[in-house]
């Protein structure tokens, strides 16, 4: 298709333009179109502000995160100490995905960063155009005849409202992608407290990485695997120990590993619900 | 001519790189319209390495409107078909 300019660039220059255009009347006063540039930078600052913000709230997330990797390993090694095989493997399971979901996390809050540091030099970037059009400006009203310094001031204007448009751009879509984030990690934050697995799969948008998630889950191949590290450390393996803390009674018995439980209530169970699968009764000692 | 990547910035070229500019452009839109993942994605990543490579980066305090946008370089097929069907990555 000679003679054609290419579709991609015409469809986004045309969607640019049509953001600039919204920003920018060219009827306007040059004085007021620089006050316009300048208040739309205070909103750039307050966007970069907000991806800050935002990135925080996900670093607390992560905290949280990590909290509930501990927890649930503590409950795993309490349950096993207890002989209640299904209910350590639960308890590892939702260890498992909250591992899963901390990796992901980490990797986008350091992306997040990047683009944080990008945005603020962006930033940066159209003050120095807004200056730039200022002095122009002044020039050109000195310079030029009114018809003229029309056209350079509108050239210019649209140069800074192009730039303005774009920076815009970049902060919407970092700002997006923390929403993203926010809600698969604050999902993921929740499952212990909704005690059902299930849930997992109803996370909406990004659904499908848990889906991925829960079917290699199903397999249950790293669970049993630490399943058996587990019962190892503890000191003898399945029935055994099972039998053995079933008359005994007390964590505090395993020595090392089981201290590390939490020793003031070693009869509680995991998330405090009853496991998802149906298990043969509650597995709770009486 | 100065074309810009979006959310990165923009750049000066040749007059006559124009051409070589459009067929690629068109080349990553028949790819996205052929939901081709690989092909988008490579035909894409040329466009922008040639704009990179032949372009000089234009200086910070000009103020001179782009004659081409090309969209942010992190842009995926889903993306882009969402572009070309109206509701892009840029509010229409």
């Amino acid at each position: 298709m000679p003679g054609l300019s290419g579709r991609m660039s015409t469809i986004v220059k045309a969607k640019i333009s049509k953001l600039l255009d919204r920003a920018e009347d060219p009827s306007e006063t040059l004085e007021y179109s620089y006050q316009k540039q300048i208040e739309l930078l205070q909103n750039v600052k307050k966007g970069i502000a907000d991806v800050v913000t935002s990135k925080k709230r996900l670093q607390l997330q992560e905290k949280s995160l990590q909290d509930q990797v501990l927890k649930l390993d503590t409950q795993a090694r309490q349950a096993l100490a207890q002989g209640q095989e299904e209910l350590a493997r639960t308890a590892l399971e939702r260890k498992n995905v909250a591992q899963t979901e901390l990796q992901s996390l980490d990797s986008q809050i350091a992306e997040l960063e990047q683009q944080q540091e990008q945005l603020t030099a962006s930033e940066q970037k159209l003050r120095t155009k807004i200056e730039q059009f200022r002095s122009k400006k002044e020039v050109i009203k000195a310079q030029y005849s009114a018809a003229e310094a029309q056209v350079r001031i509108s050239e210019a204007a649209t140069g800074v409202g192009e730039e303005m448009a774009d920076v815009g751009l970049a902060m919407q879509r970092a700002l997006d992608k923390t929403e993203n984030m926010k809600a698969r990690a604050q999902a993921v934050s929740e499952l212990e407290a909704a005690g059902t697995f299930d849930d997992l799969t109803t996370l909406g948008p990004g659904e499908d990485d848990i889906d991925r998630q829960l079917k290699q889950l199903s397999s249950t191949t790293a669970v049993d695997a630490e399943l058996e590290r587990m019962k190892a450390e503890l000191g003898s393996g399945g029935a055994g120990a099972a039998a053995q803390l079933g008359s005994g009674g007390q964590a505090a018995q395993q020595g090392e590993a089981a201290a590390q439980s939490q020793p003031q209530s070693p009869a509680a169970p995991p998330a405090g619900t009853p496991p998802p699968a149906p298990q043969p009764g509650e597995g709770q000692p009486s | 001519m100065i074309v810009r990547i979006a959310t990165e910035g923009q750049y000066e070229l040749l007059g006559s790189d124009e051409e070589v500019l459009q067929e690629l452009d068109n080349q990553a839109v028949s790819a996205c319209e052929a939901g081709d993942e690989q092909q988008f994605h490579d035909s894409f990543a040329r466009l922008l390495e040639f704009v990179r490579e032949n372009g000089q980066p234009v200086a910070e305090d000009r103020l001179a409107p782009s004659d081409m946008i090309l969209p942010p370089p992190d842009t995926s097929l889903e993306d882009a078909r969402r572009e070309f069907s109206g509701e892009g990555l840029i509010p229409g």
